[in-house]
């Protein structure tokens, strides 16, 4: 899966969107490279989620094109998602279960997952202790982290992170950045929608208005 | 870390696994369709007449509609607590096919919300006077129209499940794709106990199964693409 930096990876193009009767983008162009973050930044209702979504093919409603490593993503879904790891708003952490129960099932749905692997990405993310503790029982900003381990235990080529710092505290904001150096090392691309000034090398930014 | 990316079997496993984990940490989901049908079937020999001969003309209406308004009672949970915690999404950006994600979803609900009311309904029919060769001929046929309700009343639900109160239209929906499986499990039953074989009602009900097992996770998965939408 080891791409080489600075390669294409994920390209949008033309791109026309409306919610209602409001026109959300344009002719909104985007290429993402291996090796590189790009951030999404603009006002709220700019669209910033909608286009997160696009990409991830979990909305539609949209013209234009989006290519991921040469092949549209609309019908070529399979390698682009194989490749994805997605965070939306809502942590997709179940309540009733522990975070180990929830990545055993988030993360095997991608990949044969060892309960080994699972324990080591939530110590990482500062949950050592927390494994088997069901999901009410944590903060919002320790949901957020066992969300978060997806990130180290999928190994994906292409991150798209939707306000991945709203609930993390000071420490979380900066293992995240960690992370998400370490990932644009690997070669490794992302896609991140912040209010929050970004500490990464090369970021490039995406205005919405 | 040494990654394989699991078979799409692996996959079904898993989101099977989930499911009745969480059906067994939230105990009510398995309770409350059990309790709801046996409920409404006591309530038919106070509401009507508690002569048992009058009952047992009506005990295979009785016990079938009661398995369909708890089946129905049940749909509701199938999605939604995943559709509000984003769970549905990461199942959505899965790479694999949603048919088999959704099939087993529709299987872990109907082990948790189905089963259990075949199991039960031999004593339900005792106590309503059904009449005793007609015990295992209910018992079949719910057990093979159980699963048609779960997997119709899913589309339902998939469609429904992004709407803010969705009381009524889920049942407008459901209902009405479920009438068949009604028919053909009532007709089943009063007519093998007037001597017909009971063969040809399986059959029926057989490629009903069948057919609802190819064609509604489809329509599941599609729904879903429109609810998140």
């Amino acid at each position: 899966m080891q791409r080489s930096e600075g390669q294409e990876a994920l390209r949008v193009d033309n791109l026309f969107c409306e919610r209602g009767e409001r026109i959300l983008f344009q002719d909104l162009a985007l290429v993402i490279c291996q090796g590189e973050v790009i951030q999404v930044k603009g006002p709220n209702g700019s669209g910033k989620t909608t286009l997160l979504r696009i990409v991830c093919g979990l909305h539609d409603g949209y013209q234009g094109s989006i290519t991921w490593c040469g092949e549209t993503t609309r019908e070529h879904p399979e390698d682009f998602l194989s490749s994805l790891t997605y965070l939306g708003h809502h942590v997709g952490v179940n309540k009733v279960l522990t975070p180990l129960e929830n990545l055993r099932w988030s993360c095997g749905l991608r990949q044969e997952t060892d309960d080994k692997d699972i324990y080591s990405a939530l110590e990482d993310m500062g949950l050592k202790g927390f494994e088997e503790s069901q999901c009410f029982t944590l903060s919002a900003g320790q949901q957020q982290r066992v969300s978060l381990s997806r990130l180290l235990l999928n190994q994906s080529n292409l991150w798209v992170l939707d306000e991945p710092f709203t609930t993390l505290d000071a420490d979380g904001v900066k293992l995240l950045e960690g992370l998400l150096c370490k990932h644009i090392d690997r070669g490794g691309a992302a896609l991140v929608t912040t209010h929050h000034n970004l500490g990464v090398p090369g970021l490039k930014v995406l205005e919405l208005t | 870390m040494n990654l394989k990316q699991a078979s799409i079997f692996q996959a079904f496993v898993v989101t099977l696994k989930r499911d009745l984990l969480i059906a067994y940490k939230r105990k009510n989901d398995i309770v409350n369709p059990f309790m709801f049908f046996l409920i409404t079937s006591s309530l038919f020999p106070i509401g009507i007449s508690p002569d048992p001969s009058r009952l047992g003309e009506i005990a295979a209406g009785v016990l079938w509609i009661s398995a369909l308004l708890a089946s129905l009672l049940a749909m509701d949970n199938l999605y939604r607590a995943d559709f509000e915690d984003g769970s549905l999404e990461q199942l959505l950006v899965s790479p694999h096919p949603l048919y088999f994600l959704v099939l087993a979803k529709n299987i872990g609900h109907w082990l948790v919300s189905g089963l259990p009311v075949v199991l039960i309904s031999p004593l339900i029919a005792y106590m309503i006077n059904l009449p005793q060769e007609s015990y295992s001929v209910l018992f079949f046929t719910l057990l093979i129209g159980t699963p048609i309700l779960s997997l119709v009343g899913s589309i339902g639900v998939a469609l429904t499940v992004g709407l803010g109160s969705r009381g009524l239209i889920l049942a407008m929906i459901s209902l009405p794709m479920s009438v068949p499986v009604l028919i053909a499990g009532t007709l089943a039953i009063q007519e093998t106990a007037n001597g017909a074989p009971l063969a040809g009602y399986l059959a029926i009900m057989g490629a009903m199964l069948l057919g609802s097992i190819t064609l509604a996770p489809l329509a599941s998965a599609l729904a879903l693409r429109i609810s998140v939408n």
